[in-house]
């Protein structure tokens, strides 16, 4: 999610094909470096919407269908 | 002879002079040239469709994560209302959580408790980024209300620890969200009675 623009897609592949898998790594180590948050929308077993926030690649679901960056939370108001 | 010097030293003095201010001159008409320019190149950037097309990439990110009935909650109310951990696994109408989140775009969480609908807490959170990718540090509003439900979501205490804490009413007008409260009592009422007219039971009147 970017400021001033909304969705833009960052990367995306298939984590099973190893070439394509470290494509994903480093997008996602990228985006982390820059400071963002990642989180995977998944749903609970109760049926409810949530999300997960992950610090790694390896935290990742391996079914995830997309992996969301934001900025990080800071206080403000 | 030295009048005639003087007089020399004096022309030399006034000429440098007029030489000076001639170049300071050009010096400021340039700069200003180069400042209005830079204004004419801001406006050609400028694309008044941006922010809204931002705005309808994101709700259609924020519909796509949340699920149908928190998007219709948002569609309807202008916020989404996020259950306290501790009230994990309930919903409502089939239990009340100790305490649950109010979610509005660009404004502070509110946090209360539903059984008394009293305010408990404001908190104050942004999601900047610094780098202004498109000109601007800020989220569009419904990016800003998914940031707040992944984050709230996902990990509560993280989020809770980065904001700001204030007593309620310090920027939400109170009497507003307890309208909001209400409002969404209604319509959690009217989605129950919807679902159970959907399936075929009808509770007597």
């Amino acid at each position: 999610m970017k400021p001033g623009h909304g969705e833009v897609l960052i990367a995306e592949g298939d984590i099973e094909i190893a070439e394509q898998e470290q494509e994903l790594i480093a997008a996602f180590r990228a985006q982390l470096e820059q400071g963002m948050w990642a989180a995977v929308p998944v749903v609970a077993a109760d049926g409810r919407r949530q999300a997960e926030l992950v610090r790694a690649f390896d935290e990742v679901p391996r079914d995830a269908e997309r992996v969301i960056f934001f900025p990080r939370a800071a206080g403000g108001c | 002879m030295l009048v005639a010097l003087g007089a020399c030293a004096v022309v030399a003095i006034v000429l440098t002079a007029e030489v000076g201010a001639s170049a300071v001159k050009r010096s400021l008409v340039s700069w200003r040239v180069r400042v209005a320019s830079g204004r004419v190149e801001d406006i050609a950037a400028y694309d008044p469709g941006r922010e809204r097309r931002a705005e309808q990439r994101a709700r259609e990110l924020l519909r796509s994560c949340v699920g149908d009935d928190d998007w219709a909650m948002y569609r309807d109310l202008g916020f989404l209302r996020v259950w306290g951990r501790a009230g994990s696994g309930m919903s409502a109408g089939h239990g009340v959580a100790p305490y649950a989140y109010l979610i509005y775009p660009h404004k502070p969480i509110v946090a209360y408790v539903p059984r008394s609908s009293r305010l408990l807490s404001e908190y104050c959170v942004e999601f900047p980024d610094g780098e202004r990718p498109f000109g601007s540090t800020r989220l569009p509003a419904s990016d800003d209300v998914l940031a707040k439900w992944m984050a709230l979501t996902g990990d509560e205490q993280r989020l809770i620890e980065n904001a700001n804490l204030h007593l309620a009413g310090r920027q939400l007008d109170p009497h507003a969200v307890r309208a909001d409260i209400a409002a969404l009592d209604r319509w959690d009422r009217e989605r129950l009675r919807r679902e159970r007219r959907d399936a075929g039971s009808v509770p007597a009147p």
